[in-house]
């Protein structure tokens, strides 16, 4: 387990450094970060020529890259337009995206498994095609429509809720704005788990269960749940870092100040430091979930073993 | 009959991998096994053998949900190229006068914040919708299978030169790339878009295809091929080309869809086609702010895209059905 862990990590170095290079690639791709620093007028250009030295935007981007990654590696991820540091930016920001972001992690887990596990087992019955119909409308409704139009009717039509969300961005006010960035996934998490739990129904083991004269919902809970959760665990894991980074979406609609906000500002700005600083973090959340998801392999699992 | 299907197995190491990106559903969902109605193989008074195409083929024609999604396709793609035939206005002739007003005679869907005519808007929406859909998925394809298909046949150093990469595209997350990519592109047509849909999206075709070909590859005729002597070009184009096809095109289809979310969701955030090209993305963007007072501006170029994606999504199902032997 120790050492399957550790293989793990190293193998996560080439991963992680490669995706932060080619962040940072795309970000010196997509313009000149003096220029943002500006304001909406043009550098003059001995202040241009200043600033660029200061910055060290004068070196090559190879040069650039290992500068950067050595400052962040001490903890220090530059300066964002407004003066501020990053990881101050960070320090706001985070807190409010992994809330967001647990709240629809507990969508999915809760009412996509349960929705998967009751149409799984009634195949075929009306309450399994309303349901897999309803998947269906809420796959094809990109999360952006699905966000303006819960919020125009429980928000601005109904008032259930209040349109925008505030700077403190607490757990209640994140419930709807955390359904509809699930709803998508939410939608795969039911059909996964339908599809896994009508596969496994029929396995021997489930037979087994029954014949020595289980309880329906021994046998369903502690067998048949536990042996069809796995590929609904991956795609769960695997999520974590695309609900983060699609977070943007929904943040923009809600005016949430979150890690979607700085990293929307930071690239309407065309500041390097805050985009790349907040993609590197988001690279290292999405490799870490991935490890856990195959630790949890071995939990769900009993055969899996980790040398 | 050779049936060297297995998208079961490379679908769950795609989702356990995969990072942020609309098209990675579409993966994960590529392991979810439907099962069709109809009965046993071969027994009907045609019970000659097919070929896993002609049978697909064969069960698609029966299938509703098929000919349902694929007239509502062939509607749009026909819209798309003469958008003109059920919409007789310009999209870009626009009366401010109007701005913001409801449904009238001559113009169902009322008028939008400029005073456009929506109902003309949300027909030639379709145009650019259709294109990065379908040159997205026709790019990522090739690309994809091309490289995922000669790593998984040679092996080898190339194989895992790939596979790293593959990952790494993986670990960013799709909307964060168009952000940066695009935010700088001034260019209003549909390319640039399409590029970055390409650039990014090749390394999960890749993955599909490369499982699939080392499945085929392993397969007792190949062997056999390769024991008498046919060449490795001989061995790609005739024999793991035609059996490792499959789960790519369902792939590509269901991503298809998904394209053309992600494309509205690029527009919708600023950065995806820009005005005066006419796309469902723009125009939901641009009447979100006026959500209140004029709902319509924002319902009708929404229910055009959902319906669009859902078409897309349909069809995938359907082709996956048809196409996966394990469900025989």
């Amino acid at each position: 387990m120790g050492r399957y862990v550790i293989r793990r990590l190293l193998q996560m170095i080439p991963v992680f450094f490669g995706a932060t290079l080619l962040i940072f690639l795309m970000v010196n791709v997509m313009g000149d970060p003096i220029a943002g620093l500006c304001g909406d007028r043009a550098c003059d250009p001995a202040t241009a020529a200043r600033l660029r030295q200061e910055f060290g935007l004068d070196k090559p981007v190879w040069q650039q890259y290992l500068t950067y990654m050595g400052n962040v590696f001490t903890g220090d991820f530059g300066t964002a337009f407004n003066g501020q540091p990053v990881t101050e930016l960070m320090a706001n920001a985070f807190p409010v995206t992994i809330r967001l972001t647990l709240v629809a992690i507990l969508f999915e887990i809760v009412i996509g498994i349960s929705l998967g596990v009751v149409t799984g087992l009634k195949r075929g019955r009306p309450v399994d095609t309303t349901v897999l119909l309803l998947t269906l409308v809420v796959l094809s409704v990109p999360t952006f429509v699905t966000g303006l139009l819960v919020q125009l009717l429980l928000g601005v039509k109904w008032g259930w809720i209040d349109p925008a969300v505030s700077p403190a961005a607490t757990f209640d006010e994140l419930i709807v704005p955390g359904l509809v960035l699930a709803s998508v996934s939410l939608a795969y998490v039911t059909r996964l788990t339908r599809t896994s739990i009508a596969e496994n129904k029929r396995a021997d083991y489930v037979r087994t269960a029954i014949a020595k004269g289980l309880p329906r919902r021994r046998v369903v809970s502690r067998h048949l749940l536990r042996n069809s959760l796995i590929p609904v665990v991956t795609f769960i894991g695997a999520d974590v870092g695309a609900l983060m980074g699609g977070a943007i979406v929904t943040e923009r609609i809600f005016n949430i100040h979150g890690v979607g906000y700085q990293l929307y500002q930071g690239i309407v700005r065309q500041n390097t430091q805050t985009v790349v600083g907040f993609v590197t973090i988001l690279v290292l959340i999405f490799l870490l979930a991935n490890l856990l998801v195959d630790l949890l392999y071995a939990v769900l699992d009993p055969r899996i073993r980790y040398a | 009959m050779p049936e060297p299907l297995e998208p079961l197995e490379e679908g769950r190491s795609i989702a356990a991998t995969g990072a942020g990106g609309a098209t990675d559903l579409a993966m994960a969902e590529a392991e979810t096994l439907e099962q069709t109605p109809d009965g046993p193989r071969g027994t009907g008074p045609d019970s000659k053998p097919r070929s896993l195409w002609s049978d697909a083929w064969h069960d698609l024609r029966r299938n509703p949900i098929f000919i349902v999604s694929g007239l509502i396709i062939l509607f749009l793609v026909v819209i798309a190229i003469w958008p003109s035939l059920i919409a007789s206005g310009d999209p870009l002739d626009c009366d401010l006068s109007k701005a913001q007003e409801g449904s009238q005679p001559g113009h169902p869907f009322g008028f939008n914040g400029q005073g456009c005519d929506v109902y003309t808007r949300t027909v030639y929406g379709a145009r650019a919708s259709i294109q990065v859909g379908v040159f997205a998925t026709l790019g990522v394809t090739l690309l994809g299978a091309v490289l995922g298909g000669l790593a998984g046949f040679f092996g080898g150093t190339w194989d895992g030169i790939l596979s790293r990469i593959t990952d790494i595209f993986f670990a960013i997350p799709v909307v964060l790339g168009g952000l940066v990519l695009l935010s700088v592109v001034s260019n209003n047509t549909v390319w640039p878009v399409i590029g970055f849909m390409v650039l990014l999206g090749w390394p999960q075709l890749s993955r599909i295809a490369r499982g699939s070909v080392i499945t085929a590859k392993q397969n007792d005729y190949v062997q056999a091929a390769r024991a008498l002597g046919a060449s490795n070009s001989r061995m790609l184009l005739r024999h793991i080309t035609p059996n490792a096809l499959a789960p790519v095109i369902v792939v590509a289809t269901i991503a298809l869809g998904t394209y053309i979310a992600l494309e509205a969701t690029l527009s919708f955030l600023g950065v995806g086609l820009k005005p005066p090209t006419v796309s469902w993305g723009i125009d939901i963007s641009s009447a979100s702010p006026y959500i209140r007072n004029a709902p319509h501006m924002l319902l009708w170029p929404s229910g055009a895209l959902a319906i669009t994606v859902l078409a897309f999504i349909m069809l995938g199902d359907a082709v996956r059905d048809a196409l996966d032997p394990k469900l025989r």
